[in-house]
């Protein structure tokens, strides 16, 4: 087989005709593959979780990103923090993420998840990003479902963007 | 049975108890003296004519910054209601601030357990003979009791779970993705340091003199 039959795809993938193979960076196919099949675990904690659900539900239907919702977080890739973080409930947070395996993104969806919020008070976390390493802050009070899919297709946009997470040799 | 029948009745019946009867736009209030409390509300609940048998709410109220004509700082409200007649009232117990303390009504509703636990949390008013008494919605070892009008909005202190909750996720973020990840100085100095020649161990590794021949060969020989 020439050198000349193979075909060139976009981002220096490269297809074999008679071979039946893809050649490309490993970069490439691991991204694609995660940043296809994001599986969120869910922590709804006040009513952005309510919007979080109607993202899920059929007229928004976030499953043709390949979202699923787990409710496990040691099955899931992306925990979205959807809602107030009152400070009683930060170590659970913190527990529910130390508990997923790399690698793993964190979501913080609505005003209080970012920042707080309103609730400048005594017993609410200022940002979730205290606690837990944020990727994607969606802002809203509360967010519509599709600043929520808006915010999938940002975590995808890193994720295709990573270098070598696949390895620990960085 | 109207508000201020029920009112008066309670009246009639407890006339050392009730310091004031109030009208707040159709809504009456029975302002009460703490010490007979769980009687009025047990007869209220299981009298004939009046069956009180729901207690709707129970809340605590902070009269620091608020004029009233009674010197008593606290109350505690109890929202009565009677599903079968149909009709409700609100009782209004008048609590001093240095002792404030009233004797707790699980014994007449279950429900209320939890109620008083949350008043108890947010303005410390002590409940007597209550099964429980902790907090309900704050850490067990929060200081403060946060409706207190002298309260800050932000605390005076941070809670010290959460400050021993920050310092394990600096120790864990040691070993995080984005602690490990090399920043770009880190990444040029290594690129300009020379290679150092490291002895490299090779599982099944050729003998000397071999390595050129294929691991076929080196059966076959």
């Amino acid at each position: 087989m020439s050198a000349d039959k193979v075909v060139h795809l976009p981002d220096g993938l490269r297809l074999f005709p008679g071979a039946g193979a893809i050649l490309g960076p490993l970069d490439k196919l691991v991204n694609w593959g995660r940043a296809g099949s994001i599986w969120p675990v869910t922590f709804g904690l006040a009513c952005c979780a309510i919007e979080m659900m109607d993202t899920g539900a059929s007229t928004n239907d976030q499953d043709r990103f390949g979202v699923l919702f787990r409710a496990s977080p040691r099955q899931a890739d992306c925990m979205i923090v959807a809602g107030t973080l009152s400070k009683k409930m930060a170590p659970a947070l913190r527990r529910v993420y130390d508990q997923m395996p790399e690698p793993r993104y964190v979501i913080a969806m609505g005003s209080c998840a970012c920042s707080g919020g309103i609730f400048d008070t005594y017993a609410v976390t200022q940002g979730v990003d205290q606690i837990v390493p944020v990727d994607v802050y969606i802002p809203g009070c509360p967010p519509r479902p599709e600043a929520l899919l808006e915010g999938f297709l940002k975590l995808k946009q890193i994720i295709m963007a990573e270098e070598f997470r696949w390895s620990n040799v960085r | 049975m109207e508000q201020r029948a029920i009112a008066e009745a309670v009246k009639a019946q407890f006339p050392e108890e009730v310091v004031d009867i109030v009208d707040h736009h159709g809504q009456v209030g029975v302002l009460l003296r703490p010490g007979r409390i769980v009687d009025i509300l047990r007869w209220l609940r299981d009298s004939d004519t009046l069956c009180m048998e729901h207690l709707r709410a129970l809340c605590g109220v902070d009269n620091k910054k608020r004029k009233t004509p009674y010197p008593e700082r606290f109350e505690v409200v109890y929202q009565l209601y009677s599903i079968s007649l149909r009709h409700e009232i609100r009782l209004r117990v008048l609590l001093p601030e240095d002792d404030a303390h009233v004797e707790s009504v699980v014994s007449l509703w279950e429900g209320v357990n939890w109620l008083e636990r949350e008043v108890f949390d947010m303005f410390g008013i002590r409940f007597d003979n209550h099964p429980n008494l902790t907090r309900v919605l704050l850490p067990d070892d929060w200081e403060g009791h946060p409706l207190l009008k002298e309260y800050p909005l932000k605390g005076r202190k941070e809670w010290q779970g959460l400050v021993d909750l920050k310092e394990k996720v600096k120790r864990l973020d040691q070993y995080g993705f984005y602690a490990a990840a090399p920043t770009a100085e880190e990444k040029e100095a290594k690129a300009a340091a020379p290679v150092k020649a490291e002895a490299k161990v090779v599982e099944n590794a050729a003998p000397a003199g071999e390595e050129s021949k294929t691991l076929r060969e080196r059966d076959q020989a």
